[in-house]
């Protein structure tokens, strides 16, 4: 557009040149603010993180170059990592990750089929859960599951008999887990699942009668040959916001049960094990790789799903 | 009027001759077919809703029906006797509640003022200019949006000492500015805006600036909108900041302090401080709900320009 608009203006080869110059100045200039700080806060960082990774620091003395040392020890020689934390993440993340976004999906797509009205409600209460997260909620989590027997799960549960003894929830290895998932799910349905109801409604309804007349005929044929493919972009939006979420998500346990470590590692996630390494006992460069790896699993968890929404493209 | 046409189309010929669809994606009213969605969602919408429910009626019980055995749900005398606890109690170090209040609500104005400025600012240039960075530009954030930040958390930290901002106000602000979520939404929807619209001011002799305020600007209210309630979000709720960046009690944040009345590694009494800490949960939880119920057609509308292609 900038060049049909130069080429009518007359003028020399150079007073062009110096105008396109003065474009591309401003494009920057507009973008300067964000970018410093995308630089100081994001890019940064995660390189400054993968530095780290290789060294041995204890942010006291200078970090000394270690190789793969901090590597080679996650992997051989931390018992709760391979036990508990690794375990405990990839448990997480497939239950929430895959499976909140499974539910926000199907959630959008019944919620497409109403009318404005009741439609705008139910996907406010559906999504008010994730505007607060964990932390404000912490003091409802506390009381519904709380240990003693004036809880009100626990309560409920010695009315009728189920229990003979109150249950502390937050604080037995056996349960923690599958709280921090139900909480988690509970609080998932985010800007993706919006993202994705905002797809549904956008999609051309001829596509559904064509469909139709080609000899769609159950409801999922047509989810999966034509709401799907028609709205690949917001779900691939969808899915980058489910895995940033979920494994954004990784201090709930902390924050339910009130200490880190976790009851005996229950519900210790990868991110709280960063923490426990690096601010409380100031191993860096060790806690750096466990970021490292964080964000490789981030990394590998898009691209798989990017991976999913193109083959579903070729077919 | 588009979502009008389609309704009378589906509504004169809907049953009978699109047989399986015979209500369809955004209807224009009840139709029996929608009965089966009502029966799953009803319940599940009011199983969602309890955790919420609950911290409204929580907060508002008198001490004891806080303690009744058994439990009671919803409260039968409310009194505001949790609030006026709240704010007549001191910290552990001696700074009132009201201070985080203040400080809270002070760092989210900014912060939504800013970022608003950072993130449409830097979407204008990476949708409208043209400029040979622009698609690596695009990319890099793109794959950002991937980005966790509390994966780095411990970078961040020797970055901020770095640059002398811890226990500053500014370590509130600075780092939620960079939101590659936030560019990319913004940046999604001013493509939608025709390069004409642009074209015409650049020929009634508009600058860049005056095309970005007077023209951009007003067409993107409603992924303004958007941008409006992330950041508040984020920056509203916030606790990391002040556990990590922030030794100064009195810069800390009401996020903060909230979660020093739940957490029992700060020594709290749980069961003593209750009621106290489901009053300051709802002070937390209602201004996002407001604020959403009031934004929310504006974010809609945002999100349907939110696909990522790849």
């Amino acid at each position: 557009m900038t060049t049909r608009l130069l080429a009518v203006r007359p003028g020399s080869r150079q007073a062009a040149w110096r105008n396109w110059r003065t474009k591309e100045a401003s494009a920057y200039a507009f973008l300067s603010a964000y970018a410093l700080l995308f630089i100081i806060f994001i890019a940064v960082p995660v390189l400054v993180a993968f530095f780290l990774s290789f060294t041995f620091f204890d942010s006291i003395q200078t970090p000394r170059f270690d190789g793969l040392r901090n590597y080679i020890t996650l992997i051989t020689q931390d018992d709760i990592f391979m036990k508990y934390v690794l375990p405990n993440t990839i448990k997480f993340a497939v239950l929430v990750g895959p499976g909140g976004y499974a539910l926000a999906f199907l959630l959008a797509w019944m919620l497409a089929q109403l009318p404005k009205t009741p439609r705008t409600i139910f996907a406010l209460i559906l999504y008010s859960p994730s505007m607060t997260g964990g932390v404000a909620m912490a003091v409802v989590w506390q009381t519904l599951f709380s240990g003693d027997p004036n809880g009100y799960l626990n309560s409920l549960l010695l009315n009728l008999n189920l229990v003979q003894a109150p249950i502390q929830w937050l604080q037995s290895p056996q349960y923690l887990m599958t709280i921090m998932i139900v909480v988690t799910l509970w609080s998932s349905m985010g800007v993706g699942f919006l993202a994705m109801l905002a797809g549904l409604l956008e999609i051309n309804p001829e596509l559904y009668e064509a469909g139709s007349i080609d000899g769609i005929s159950s409801r999922w044929q047509e989810i999966f040959y034509i709401t799907i493919p028609s709205m690949k972009p917001q779900m691939l939006f969808g899915a980058v916001m489910a895995i940033v979420s979920t494994f954004q998500a990784g201090t709930i346990g902390v924050v339910l049960s009130g200490s880190n470590p976790t009851p005996q590692y229950a519900g210790q996630l990868i991110v709280n094990h960063i923490e426990d390494f690096g601010f409380l006992r100031y191993e860096m460069g060790y806690a750096a790789a466990g970021s490292v790896v964080l964000l490789l699993m981030v990394l590998f968890f898009t691209r798989l799903s990017n991976r999913l929404f193109r083959e579903e493209a070729s077919s | 009027m588009r979502q009008e046409a389609r309704g009378k189309r589906q509504g004169a010929g809907g049953r009978s001759r699109f047989g399986l669809r015979n209500s369809g994606m955004n209807p224009k009213g009840f139709h029996p077919s929608q009965v089966k969605f009502y029966a799953i969602l009803l319940p599940l919408a009011a199983f969602m809703l309890l955790p919420m429910l609950f911290i409204f009626s929580h907060a508002f019980k008198p001490p004891d029906e806080l303690f009744a055995y058994p439990p009671r749900f919803f409260v039968v005398n409310p009194t505001l006797k949790n609030f006026t606890d709240l704010f007549a109690r001191l910290s552990t170090s001696n700074v009132p509640v009201s201070r985080y209040l203040f400080n809270s609500v002070l760092i989210t104005l900014v912060t939504v003022g800013a970022s608003i400025v950072v993130s449409s600012t830097a979407a204008y240039a990476l949708s409208k200019k043209r400029f040979a960075l622009k698609q690596t530009l695009f990319a890099i954030n793109t794959l950002a949006l991937m980005f966790v930040p509390i994966a780095v958390t411990i970078p961040r930290f020797l970055i901020i000492q770095r640059l002398s901002l811890l226990d500053t106000f500014l370590v509130h602000i600075l780092p939620a500015l960079a939101m590659p979520v936030g560019l990319f939404l913004i940046k999604q929807f001013i493509d939608g805006i025709p390069n004409e619209v642009i074209e015409a001011a650049q020929i009634d002799g508009a600058s860049d600036l005056g095309i970005y305020w007077n023209v951009i600007l007003p067409m993107i209210r409603p992924a303004i909108a958007t941008i409006a309630i992330l950041t508040f979000q984020a920056a509203w709720n916030n606790v990391d900041t002040s556990a990590m960046y922030v030794n100064n009690e009195s810069l800390k944040t009401f996020a903060f302090y909230l979660s020093t009345l739940t957490s029992s590694a700060t020594g709290a009494n749980v069961v003593a401080g209750q009621g106290i800490a489901a009053a300051a949960s709802l002070i937390v939880f209602l201004p996002n709900l407001i604020i959403f119920i009031f934004l929310q057609s504006q974010v809609m509308s945002t999100m349907s320009h939110s696909g990522l292609k790849q």
